[in-house]
């Protein structure tokens, strides 16, 4: 209820904004609606749209599980830690538009190179997140698991990963929203579809209410993933916890 | 046995032997290497050098100080992971004995500590251990829980022969328990006396826990 009124709140300041601003700069909510069911009615929305879910799928699928494994290595093995971290840290600290070009340049203005340059700029978040995780292990657990000679896929499954569940849907999270803000950069540099590609169209035209509606529609499809998707698996990772009163 | 630390020496060189179905329980100040000693005994020290002979594929049973379970497991997958061939029927009596019944589906956080400890006990003794090891299952509880997990512990122990390894500093628990009493120096440790008590466990009233009692506390003013 209170997202709802919150939303509404949104839609009026809007409204009111582009009265004083004029429709060229800021247009109001009817006429970017407009936009949006004429672009839906010809399909163009949902091709774009779903040429950029595509690609954030597979970059975050991608650079999720590279990352969570490299992660984990780093965490417990001390000379991959050490071997790994200087590594670690030219790629969180080099500029996303850098990996993108670069990839564009070396591998050409290809579907791999998008999807390689946006998995690059993710992995290393999910790499320091999962290191953390590791290290937090608890060992008693571990020397509990040993003990009473638990399998090495059992102890993992039900005492190593419940521990890194929350880093993961932490690492998951972040990661999401990483990936949301490359993925039109990379479309908008060397993608011939997609919603980032639309964007650089509007951008040329001074199409604002095409770049609105487009823009809008993206950051709708982010939140019901959110909320239907990353959400239920924070909730179902952390059910065991004794919940806050 | 021995393990000689890099620093300092934690155990001098000791030896005991145990037969099945026999508790023998080490007693010692605390801080003396106990728990360094039940470490080596379980294969957890990596530092340790030295020999230890363990039956192969002995099956172990561990009651650790903190229970050490499974936080995001229900009471029952925590017992059945650490003994996935464990019967309903055994499990069932099990709980029964050690009054979980009701805790089944619970989570550990929602536990107190000697329910928690009920739990730890339940499954060091779900997998049916060749060799249980409890290392002080009933400090930091009050007397009266602690009087009634002993008792249980007891109807466990008489209910299938086992080689038991108890740790404890109360000499009250030990002659409760115990077969045979192991007393430890202080650091580095070593065995100081070694009392078998020949009064079955079951035959022990007041008064022969009190002779017992009496008995030891002579030895131990004669070691003097």
């Amino acid at each position: 209820m209170l997202r709802l009124l919150s939303f509404a709140l949104f839609l009026v300041t809007w409204w009111i904004a582009a009265l004083f601003v004029g429709g060229a700069k800021l247009p109001s909510p009817p006429a970017v609606l407009e936009v949006m069911i004429a672009e839906a009615s010809s399909g163009a929305l949902f091709l774009h749209l779903g040429a950029t879910l595509a690609r954030v799928t597979l970059a975050f699928v991608l650079a999720m599980s590279l990352g969570s494994a490299i992660g984990y290595l780093m965490g417990r093995v001390g000379l991959a830690d050490r071997l790994g971290d200087p590594w670690l840290i030219l790629l969180l600290n080099l500029p996303a538009l850098v990996v993108i070009v670069l990839a564009y340049i070396w591998a050409g203005l290809t579907e791999t190179a998008a999807i390689a340059a946006i998995a690059i700029n993710k992995l290393p978040t999910a790499v320091v997140t999962l290191r953390e995780g590791t290290r937090a292990l608890d060992r008693s657990l571990d020397e509990m698991a040993s003990v009473f000679a638990m399998p090495r896929w059992r102890a993992f499954r039900h005492v190593v990963l419940p521990q890194l569940a929350p880093y993961i849907a932490a690492a998951a999270r972040s990661g999401l929203s990483l990936v949301w803000k490359i993925v039109l950069v990379a479309e908008l540099l060397g993608r011939p579809n997609g919603v980032g590609f639309e964007i650089g169209v509007a951008f040329q035209l001074f199409d604002t209410p095409r770049l609105l509606a487009y823009s809008l529609t993206f950051a709708a499809v982010v939140l019901v993933i959110e909320t239907l998707l990353v959400q239920p698996f924070e909730s179902r990772t952390t059910r065991w916890r004794p919940r806050a009163a | 046995m021995s393990a000689a630390g890099g620093m300092h020496e934690v155990l001098a060189p000791l030896k005991f032997t145990l037969c099945s179905g026999e508790v023998g329980v080490l007693i010692g100040p605390s801080g003396c290497g106990k728990s360094t000693m039940l470490r080596i005994i379980l294969g957890l020290d990596g530092d340790f050098r030295g020999h230890i002979a363990r039956p192969p594929q002995a099956r172990i049973g561990m009651v650790f100080q903190e229970p050490r379970l499974l936080p995001w497991r229900s009471v029952e997958q925590n017992v059945r992971l650490a003994a996935p061939d464990v019967t309903g029927a055994k499990l069932s009596e099990l709980f029964r004995i050690l009054e979980l019944d009701a805790h089944r589906s619970h989570f550990p956080g929602e536990l107190s500590l000697g329910l928690a400890r009920r739990v730890a006990l339940a499954r060091a003794f779900a997998v049916e251990p060749d060799l249980l090891v409890l290392d002080e299952p009933l400090a930091s509880l009050d007397d009266a829980l602690a009087g009634r997990l002993r008792d249980e512990i007891a109807t466990l122990v008489a209910s299938r022969p086992v080689m038991t390894l108890l740790v404890t500093h109360s000499l009250d628990d030990a002659i409760r328990l115990g077969d045979r009493l192991l007393f430890l120096s202080p650091r580095p440790a070593r065995i100081v006396q070694d009392v078998p008590i020949a009064i079955p466990r079951a035959m022990r009233g007041e008064a022969e826990l009190a002779s017992i009692r009496a008995e030891v506390a002579a030895l131990q003013l004669e070691s003097k």
